[in-house]
């Protein structure tokens, strides 16, 4: 035995794809397929040679790989606290270094405690239950939904229960062992 | 103005927050009529990516009315209906002027390696999304287009990114005449991918993925074979006998960052953020596509590094082919084919929900409960 030239045959045939199946081969021609070649020249219209600078209203993070700020840039959610000052060290690194990627997963996790005390103090605390949507498990029976498929990710979703579970309980744990100390001080006194 | 927010992994809600003023001069504030929510979403909403923040509005496919337009803005004006690709693109650096307008150089300073995206994070150039009711468009006079009298509305959400994303993968694996092609993922993306196969010429079309209700929409809506590779003892070595062990002539991977099937991967990927994305699917490509074939990789990865088998792809002498699509690019000839009937891509809509209830809609999309391919959310509560 060996494998030989030719390409095992594999498929129907041409005629049968055309038949059966709707727009078979209506782009086989490349002549038809817009991004073919990768590079092409076309109108885009703009009808500026260089587009006018966005004004900056703060000073705007960039990345070292940039010369300068580009002409338009997003203004949501400006630079702030710690996570702010953990982000702003991020952007000195470039977006070559692990540590530019890391420390900016870092300021998320810490924008997101800041985030949650800052709500509470405004009155609008984080609700896990409706910013999670977990209701929506109990609309038209949607948990059953996802017995019965074969779904790989059923064997790891208990883990996912727990990786959400974790800071809770560890927040617990902190407040428990607190709660222990402080009568703990007041007999010592 | 009301608006989804970014809560932390897994958490949104619904916030008042101003309407977005006009920062730049073609500028333009467009009121959302129609979002999406994207597979491709879920990574921000597992907090994958990179400077996401706290407050950030999430949506890169919307469709809607203009509201307001910057002072240079000259092909929009106030009341028309337009769709927005996902790419924000300033029509005129050196990427845009070549057509590579996801790759655009002058609208993200916060990275170089990727162009703007509407809410994808501040990675992605730190524009808040379309899941609002209203959003700011730059560069109004290059990205949108008014939306033709004979479309859908939802046609028209769907080709802001799912469906010209799907043509633009297998445009990547250059299929030819007969080409034997396997589409890992059969959520949007790869329904489209798998559908755009057979105009690209494919002979076969294979579909895999593990969830059944969506191998069983990849049957009907893009005419696919399906393989659950949770129901063979090893999908590569499946993919090998299937084609005489010659292996395919093209992979798509469609799937993305949170790909499942290798459970190391997915922990220290999708859970513990140690890689910027699983390349369970990416590595599945590699070795199921024949030496010398092509693989076209659509699926959404973060930037930090993944274990990518980059030794079996050198010694196979594959074509790897990417890139974020083009979309505005891809517009006119996929404007044909829904005209021609030859696509319709809101036939892949599942669900549609207010925004009001959005977290839900996230839940349900990101468990893949109750059949959902494709959720879509109405700012307005009507649809």
């Amino acid at each position: 035995m060996a494998y030989t030239r030719e390409k095992p045959r594999l498929t129907p045939p041409v005629e049968e794809l055309r038949r059966t199946i709707p727009g078979w081969g209506v782009d086989l021609d490349r002549a038809n397929r817009p991004s073919v070649p990768k590079e092409k020249f076309e109108e885009t219209g703009a009808h500026w040679d260089v587009p006018e600078q966005q004004p900056e209203h703060w000073p705007r993070e960039k990345s070292t790989e940039h010369r300068f700020v580009t002409p338009v840039f997003g203004t949501a959610q400006p630079l702030r606290g710690v996570s702010g000052a953990i982000r702003r060290y991020a952007y000195t690194f470039s977006e070559g270094r692990t540590a530019h990627w890391l420390l900016l997963l870092i300021g998320d996790r810490v924008d997101i405690i800041e985030s949650r005390i800052e709500a509470l103090t405004k009155g609008q605390p984080d609700n896990p239950i409706t910013e999670t949507g977990v209701l929506a498990e109990f609309k038209d029976s949607a948990f059953r939904t996802r017995f019965g498929q074969h779904r790989a990710d059923l064997k790891h979703q208990p883990l996912d229960l727990l990786l959400w579970a974790v800071p809770y309980v560890a927040l617990a744990g902190c407040l428990y062992m607190l709660a222990q100390r402080r009568p703990a001080r007041r007999a010592m006194r | 103005m009301r608006a989804m927010t970014y809560r932390g992994p897994g958490r949104v809600r619904v916030e008042e927050k101003p309407i977005p003023p006009l920062e730049h001069p073609n500028d333009a504030i467009v009121r959302v009529t129609c979002a999406a929510i994207c597979g491709s979403d879920l990574h921000l909403y597992h907090g994958m990516m990179p400077d996401l923040r706290v407050g950030h509005t999430f949506g890169h496919e919307f469709v809607g009315t203009v509201h307001a337009v910057g002072s240079s803005v000259e092909h929009l004006q106030p009341g028309d209906r337009v769709m927005v690709p996902f790419n924000i693109c300033c029509g005129s650096c050196f990427f845009c002027a070549r057509g590579l307008y996801s790759n655009c150089h002058n609208v993200n300073p916060n990275a170089s390696a990727v162009g703007g995206i509407y809410g994808y994070s501040h990675t992605c150039g730190g524009y808040d999304g379309g899941q609002a009711e209203f959003v700011r468009v730059p560069f109004a006079d290059v990205g949108p287009t008014k939306i033709p009298e004979w479309m859908d509305e939802e046609d028209a959400v769907l080709l802001t990114d799912a469906c010209p994303t799907g043509y633009f993968g297998a445009q990547l694996g250059d299929i030819r005449e007969g080409d034997v092609v396997i589409v890992f993922g059969a959520g949007p993306v790869g329904l489209f991918a798998a559908k755009s196969s057979w105009l690209m010429g494919a002979g076969r079309v294979i579909v895999v993925d593990h969830i059944d209700y969506r191998l069983e929409y990849a049957r009907r809506f893009a005419n696919a074979e399906t393989v659950n590779f949770t129901q063979v003892d090893d999908i590569v070595q499946w993919a090998k006998e299937t084609t005489e062990f010659l292996g395919a002539d093209v992979c798509i991977e469609a799937v993305g960052a949170e790909a499942d099937g290798a459970f190391f991967q997915h922990l220290t990927a999708a859970k513990l953020k140690l890689q910027g994305g699983s390349p369970v699917a990416l590595n599945w490509c590699i070795d199921s596509v024949r030496k010398g074939g092509n693989v076209s990789v659509v699926g959404a990865f973060g930037p930090l590094y993944s274990a990518v088998k980059f030794g079996d792809a050198m010694n196979k002498g594959l074509t790897i082919r990417t890139n974020q699509c083009p979309v505005k690019r891809q517009w006119p000839r996929l404007f044909e084919h829904v005209r021609n009937g030859v696509l319709k891509p809101s036939e892949i809509v599942t669900h549609r929900v207010p925004l009001d209830d959005i977290a839900e809609g996230y839940h349900i999309m990101s468990n893949k409960l109750d059949g959902c391919i494709k959720p879509l959310v109405y700012p307005n509560g009507k649809h």
